[in-house]
């Protein structure tokens, strides 16, 4: 992915620094740099899921590395994006045992529809559709991840529904607290 | 029906709870071995059940946990490798999703056993809604009392966190998984050292799969002895199945080992026989790293034994017409799949998910993704397969992981089986135009095409 050079606005808040120094005690003293990975996540969730190099080196400074050791992590795990990626990213897994059930044809749909091809951002911002790798999800197939979340046994139905949930602002990406 | 040691509380509601998992018997085996056992005695047991690795590599849980090092005086870390991403595996998710407690009650008696007084959880970051039901139930375990300082008045203490990854197969390797704990890029590391002599932060540690560990609890409240009973020879126990692809019905499965592929196939307390009933044309028993097998040699062996699901079993004949029981991802393949397609897809997989240390995985894998890609587009030239097959040939055995091996078995395995298929797809282009060539022409139909241009 491509480094952006779209000023990102930088937010770290109350709240934010709070979990970040939740997340630092789970590591010995010494071992800050550990929590380099479980902070990404927290601080790229809430700056619109994604990681401006301002933002990396605010982590290297909070965490007290060098920013390359932020730079390297960030470039290397699929999770991590360097550049804003629209508001809802639909993830499809596409490996063989969804391949198999269809999530080919559901992805090409879903790009259809909003208009896009894989990887592009729909002009308002909103939507982005790509292919990723296996999810752990192979007997719930077809499937994409939302967010923190999962949406499994997909038909087109579904995804209409899900398009039309996201547009009337009733995704929650991140949801904090879990419901049975 | 098959006893349940894993599952068996599975769906009795409310059971993601500490409250409801207690009054279930939970934590029961934490307070058996901190009150009456030694660490070592913990260590008996699980040599004794013959647990044997439940992540893929099958390696015997306690002997693994003999190697830890004791004398160098260091910390000891226990990590659980929750970083399920092989395709096909879906079935640790369950495991944390429905009884997360089941696996905290695991890390916990493995902990004390092993002498480790900080143990984590390493769960892929995909499945960050897990990682939330973990954190959730490790807050409920700490104010419970089986967690911190002076556990049950023992003198015995455990820090247990969870820690997310970000998006990378390589991770599941335990070196790699270890790099990424440090908060670095998930490199394996070359061995020796091993993780047991220095691994978290170079401390003596142990890394075992989320059902491993999940196992541990039963055995140390039933004993080894009474595991070891269940399942055939060495493969003892239960395991965890999850099952996709063309088969009716797909989702986990706990299974005692020994049960034949025939019976698990198609009884209806598991998957049921095929999906819409087509013809099985191809089974992955063990994820997507294990050789394919032909319809003809997944009941049968090549011998012409009945097929179990065991270690040994599937293992029968070797590459040559054998598998692996791996990690459990059963994939199964109706007479619709293109082997040539499903091929390219694994191998753009393992070059997606190559971490680039290595030569011949990083390149090698490219060039198998490239080449099964042009071969499937109809674009293949006849000597394409043997290029195919020299390029696994020559990333198998010469990584520091056992990706490289993982992304060659596949491949190796399609050729070995299904080489015609590859033939039809280079000698008959026009025929493999539309990407679902075989929903409408079963290959089987086609098949003669291939056997005719032989004999000319």
């Amino acid at each position: 992915m491509e480094v952006s050079n779209i000023k990102q606005v930088i937010n770290i808040d109350e709240r934010l620094t709070a979990r970040i120094n939740e997340l630092l005690s789970h590591y010995p003293e010494d071992k800050k740099k550990s929590a380099l990975l479980p902070v990404l996540h927290e601080v790229q969730d809430a700056h619109d899921n994604w990681l401006s190099v301002e933002l990396q080196d605010r982590v290297a400074e909070i965490l007290g590395i060098q920013p390359i050791e932020v730079y390297e992590v960030v470039t290397f795990y699929t999770m991590f994006n360097q550049q804003p990626i629209g508001k809802y990213m639909f993830e499809f897994c596409r490996t063989s045992c969804c391949a198999v059930r269809g999530a080919e044809d559901l992805m090409e749909y879903t790009c259809t529809k909003l208009g896009v091809k894989e990887g592009e951002v729909t002009p308002d911002g909103m939507f982005r559709v790509v292919g990723v790798e296996c999810l752990g999800a192979c007997g719930y197939a077809p499937m994409m991840q939302l967010g923190d979340y999962y949406k499994e046994h997909l038909t087109k139905e579904k995804i209409d529904a899900i398009i039309e949930d996201c547009r009337a602002g009733k995704v929650d990406l991140h949801k904090q607290a879990i419901t049975e | 029906m098959g006893q349940k040691i894993l599952l068996e509380h599975a769906n009795v509601p409310g059971i993601k709870t500490y409250e409801v998992y207690r009054q279930h018997g939970g934590y029961r085996s934490v307070e058996k071995a901190l009150k009456s056992m030694t660490p070592d005695e913990v260590v008996e047991e699980v040599k004794t059940s013959g647990l044997r690795g439940r992540g893929g590599a099958g390696f015997p849980t306690g002997m693994k946990w003999s190697f830890i090092d004791k004398k160098s005086g260091k910390p000891r870390h226990l990590v659980c490798n929750a970083d399920e991403s092989e395709p096909g595996t879906f079935k640790d998710r369950y495991l944390m999703e429905y009884i997360p407690h089941l696996l905290i009650e695991g890390m916990i008696t493995s902990s004390y056993a092993l002498g480790c007084n900080l143990s984590y959880i390493y769960i892929r970051g995909e499945y960050m809604w897990v990682f939330r039901i973990l954190e959730t139930a490790i807050k409920e375990a700490y104010a419970a009392g089986w967690l911190g300082k002076n556990i049950l008045g023992t003198g015995y203490d455990l820090d247990l966190y969870v820690h997310c990854g970000a998006g990378a197969y390589i991770c599941g390797e335990e070196t790699a998984l270890i790099e990424s704990l440090e908060g670095k890029r998930g490199n394996p590391r070359i061995k020796p050292p091993f993780p047991a002599v220095s691994g978290l932060w170079a401390n003596p540690t142990v890394v075992n799969n989320v059902e491993s560990i999940a196992a541990v609890p039963w055995i140390v409240n039933n004993t080894g002895a009474e595991y070891a009973k269940i399942g055939i020879g060495r493969s003892t126990g239960t395991k965890l199945i999850s099952a996709s692809g063309h088969c009716k019905n797909p989702g986990v499965y706990e299974i005692e080992l020994g049960l034949s592929v025939d019976e698990f196939m198609n009884s209806d307390e598991y998957l049921g026989g095929m999906m819409d009933d087509r013809p099985l044309k191809a089974l992955v028993p063990g994820g997507s790293s294990v050789p394919i097998l032909p319809a003809n040699l997944i009941f049968k062996t090549a011998e012409g034994n009945d097929r179990l699901m065991t270690y040994e079993s599937l293992s029968e004949g070797g590459f040559a017409t054998g598998s692996m029981l791996g990690s459990g991802g059963f994939i199964v393949y109706n007479d619709t799949t293109c082997i040539v397609r499903n091929t390219w897809n694994f191998s753009r997989f393992y070059h997606h998910e190559s971490c680039g240390q290595c030569s011949p995985c990083r390149e090698g894998t490219g060039w198998l993704e490239k080449v099964l890609h042009r071969i499937e587009n109809g674009h293949g030239r006849e000597e394409d397969i043997e290029l195919l097959w020299d390029i696994q040939r020559k990333i198998e055995g010469n990584t520091i992981c056992p990706l490289g091996d993982a992304a060659a078995w596949p491949v190796a395995a399609a050729i070995r089986h299904f080489r015609d298929e590859f033939e039809y797809h280079v000698r008959f282009p026009e025929k493999i135009k539309n990407k679902d060539h075989f929903v409408a022409e079963p290959f089987e139909k086609v098949k003669h095409l291939v056997a005719k241009q032989e004999v000319i």
